[in-house]
C-alpha cells in the first residue's frame, strides 16, 4: 500500500521551519513523522501528516513549493539485523533506496518510511519475505494508534 | 612622461580646429558609406555640408548600442571589408555580440592611444610588461599588447588564467609593469602576500581598466605593492581600452581629444550638461575608418572638466566613473546584463523567471550569485535532483554570460516584486 508523503522546500533562513508548522497548526493537521534533510543552502522536509492533500493545499497558499510523494512504511520487528535484512532485501531485488526514516516505534514494532526506486516491485518482495506494510489510513493516523495502544 | 606632446598638449583652439576639420572629413564619409547614418541624417533634413565644425556635433543623431546589433554583424562599416583587417566582439543583452572592426589605420591609432597611456604612466622602453587581460576578441588583451610594442616595451603576454605562472614570470623575468583588472592585480597582490613574495617583485606601474573601480581601490593596490596605479578607460565600439586614461595628478581621465570628441548629456532630456555636471558620456569617433560612429551613447555616468591639468596636458578629462544610466553590470571585466540571464533561464525551461542577481566582492574577486525560485512544477524532493537542478542552471549561466556562477535555490516568492520594475539586481561591491 502506498503512502502519500508531503514534502516541503525550506531555505535554510530563520522562521521558515517554523513557518511550516504553524500553517498546519492553524488548519489541525497533525504531523506523524518527520525527516528534514539539509544541504548548505536549504533543507527538505519529508512529513507524514494526518491529511497529505490538505496539507498541500495550505502549505502552497502560503506559498510554499510542495510536493506529494509516494512511499511505503514497512514494519519491522524491534531486535537485531531486521532493518538489515529488508534492505538486502530490497537490494537483492534489484531496488535502491532514495531515503527513508522512522515513522514510529509503537509496540512490538518499527515502522520505517522508504522511497525505493521501485514501489509496486519493493511491495511485492517485501510482501514476499513476510513483511507487512502499513495501510495509509494507519500511517496517517500512527500517533492516535500509538497513543492508543499506550 | 609625455607621448605626444603635440597632441597632448594643445591650446583648446588648436583642439576644437582639429576636431572641426576631422569631424568635417567623417561626416562626409560617412553619409556616403553608411547607408544607416545616411537615412537618419535624411530623416533629420541634414546634408554633410550642414556640419561645418565641432560646434554642430548635435545636429548629428545618436548611436545606441541596439543600432550596433539591427545592424550585426557589420551593417555600420564605412569601408569594404578588403581594408578591414581585424574584428573584435563583445557580447549582448540578448545573446548575439557587438562586432567592431578596425583598418590598418585604426589598429595604429589604437596603438597610439595606448602608448600616450602606458608613457603617461612612467612605462617605457626599458619595461617589461605582463598584459594579464583576456586576449581575443575581447579588445582588452589585443589592445594593451599591441600599445605596449609599439612603445618599445618588452611584452608578456599573459592572457588570463594562471596566476601562479603569471607569479612565478612576474619574479623571474623581473617584471616592472602590468595590464590588468584592478580586482585582479588585488587578487595578486594576496597570493603575493601569501607566499611571502611581495618583497620580491619589481613591479613599479600598473594599468587597470575595464571594470569600475574606486580611488580607494587605487590606493590600497598601491600600498600593497608598492606602485603607482592608472585607470584606463575604453570600449571596444569606439575603439578598445585606450580612449581615455588618467595621469599621476589622478584627477580624471584624460580624454584623446585628437579622435575621440566626448559630450555629457541628461540620459533622460538628451540635452547637454554643463561642465563638471554628471550625466551619460557620448563619443563621436573623427579619424576611425572602420567603424565611425557619431555620438555614441556609452551608458557610463560621469561629468567633464576642460581645465588644463597640473601634468601639463590640455586635453579634457572625465571623473571616475559614477555608474551606468542601464542596468549592465561588469563583473570581472565582462558585462552583464540581467535580461541575459533572463532569456537564459527562460530558454532552459525548468525554472521560473524570478530571479535575482547578488554581485559581491570576495578577496578582491567579483563573485556572482544568482538566487532562483523553486517553483512547484520544478521541484524534486530528491535532494539528487535538485542538487542537479542548481548544476543544469549554473552551466547554462555560464555558457551564457562567460561567468562562472553561483545558483541558490530559493522559495518561491520570497524575491521581491515591486511594481513596474523589478529588482534584479544587488550589487555589494561599494564601488562609489
Ligand atoms: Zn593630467
Amino acid at each position: 500500500m502506498l503512502i502519500k508523503q508531503l514534502s516541503v522546500f525550506i531555505e535554510n533562513k530563520e522562521g521558515r521551519l517554523e513557518g511550516v508548522t504553524q500553517v498546519l497548526k492553524e488548519h489541525n493537521i497533525n504531523i506523524a513523522s518527520f525527516s528534514l534533510a539539509d544541504t548548505a543552502e536549504y533543507g527538505m522536509l519529508r512529513m507524514i501528516v494526518s491529511d497529505p492533500d490538505e496539507g498541500r493545499r495550505v502549505l502552497k497558499e502560503e506559498g510554499f513549493s510542495t510536493k506529494l510523494t509516494d512511499v511505503i512504511a514497512v514494519k519491522i520487528p524491534q531486535k537485531p539485523g531486521t532493518l538489515h535484512e529488508v534492505l538486502k532485501i530490497l537490494f537483492e531485488a534489484g531496488l535502491s533506496v532514495e531515503y527513508m526514516y522512522t515513522l514510529a516505534t509503537a509496540g512490538r514494532d518499527t515502522s520505517i518510511i522508504m522511497k525505493a526506486s521501485d514501489l509496486t516491485k519493493a511491495l511485492d518482495v517485501l510482501k514476499q519475505h513476510e513483511y507487512e506494510v502499513c495501510t495509509a489510513k494507519e500511517a496517517y493516523e500512527i500517533n492516535n494508534i500509538s497513543t492508543n495502544n499506550v | 612622461m609625455i607621448w605626444n606632446e603635440t597632441k597632448e598638449c594643445m591650446s583648446r583652439d588648436e583642439i576644437l580646429n582639429m576636431q572641426s576639420a576631422r569631424l568635417k572629413k567623417t561626416v562626409s564619409r560617412v553619409y556616403h558609406n553608411v547607408e544607416f547614418y545616411r537615412k537618419k541624417m535624411q530623416q533629420l533634413g541634414l546634408e554633410p555640408g550642414d556640419i561645418k565644425g565641432i560646434e554642430d556635433l548635435n545636429k548629428l543623431p545618436f548611436t545606441t548600442k541596439e543600432d550596433l546589433r539591427d545592424n550585426y554583424p557589420f551593417g555600420l562599416f564605412a569601408v569594404p571589408q578588403s581594408e578591414v583587417i581585424r574584428v573584435h566582439a563583445s557580447s549582448g543583452t540578448t545573446g548575439k555580440a557587438t562586432v567592431v572592426g578596425y583598418t590598418r589605420r585604426d589598429i595604429e591609432i589604437w596603438q597610439e592611444c595606448v602608448t600616450r597611456v602606458l608613457a603617461m604612466a612612467g612605462i617605457g622602453a626599458n619595461d617589461r610588461i605582463q598584459v594579464a587581460y583576456g586576449y581575443g576578441l575581447f579588445t582588452g588583451g589585443l589592445g594593451l599588447h599591441y600599445g605596449a610594442e609599439n612603445l618599445g616595451a618588452t611584452v608578456i603576454p599573459m592572457s588570463t588564467g594562471n596566476t601562479q605562472r603569471l607569479i612565478t614570470m612576474m619574479e623571474d623575468f623581473e617584471v616592472t609593469a602590468i595590464a590588468c583588472t584592478p580586482s585582479y592585480l588585488l587578487h595578486i597582490a594576496e597570493t603575493l602576500e601569501e607566499v611571502g613574495k611581495t618583497d620580491s617583485i619589481k613591479l613599479k606601474a600598473a594599468i587597470c581598466g575595464a571594470e569600475p573601480w574606486t580611488d580607494n581601490m587605487r590606493k590600497e593596490i598601491e600600498t600593497k605593492l608598492n606602485l603607482k596605479a592608472y585607470d584606463i578607460y575604453g570600449l571596444s565600439e569606439i575603439l578598445g581600452p585606450g580612449v581615455a586614461a588618467d595621469c599621476d595628478a589622478h584627477c580624471g581621465l584624460h580624454v584623446y581629444e585628437d579622435h575621440f570628441v566626448p559630450e555629457i548629456i541628461n540620459p533622460d532630456t538628451l540635452a547637454p550638461c554643463k561642465d563638471g555636471e554628471v550625466g551619460e558620456l557620448v563619443f563621436t569617433t573623427i579619424t576611425k575608418e572602420a567603424l565611425p560612429l557619431f555620438r555614441y551613447r556609452t551608458k557610463d555616468l560621469t561629468s567633464i572638466t576642460y581645465e588644463p591639468c597640473e601634468c601639463g596636458r590640455t586635453l579634457a578629462r572625465i571623473s571616475r566613473f559614477k555608474g551606468r544610466s542601464d542596468d549592465m553590470l561588469i563583473i570581472r571585466g565582462v558585462n552583464v546584463f540581467p535580461s541575459q540571464v533572463e532569456a537564459a533561464l527562460l530558454e532552459m525551461g525548468e525554472t521560473s523567471p524570478h530571479y535575482i542577481l547578488i554581485v559581491d566582492r570576495v578577496n578582491n574577486l567579483d563573485v556572482l550569485e544568482i538566487q532562483v525560485e523553486v517553483e512547484e512544477r520544478f521541484f524534486s524532493d530528491e535532494i539528487r535532483k535538485l542538487e542537479g537542478l542548481t548544476k543544469k542552471i549554473a552551466h547554462v549561466l555560464q555558457s551564457a554570460l562567460g561567468l562562472s556562477v553561483k545558483v541558490t535555490l530559493v522559495e518561491p516568492k520570497t524575491i521581491a516584486r515591486s511594481e513596474g520594475k523589478a529588482k534584479r539586481v544587488i550589487d555589494k561591491r561599494k564601488l562609489i
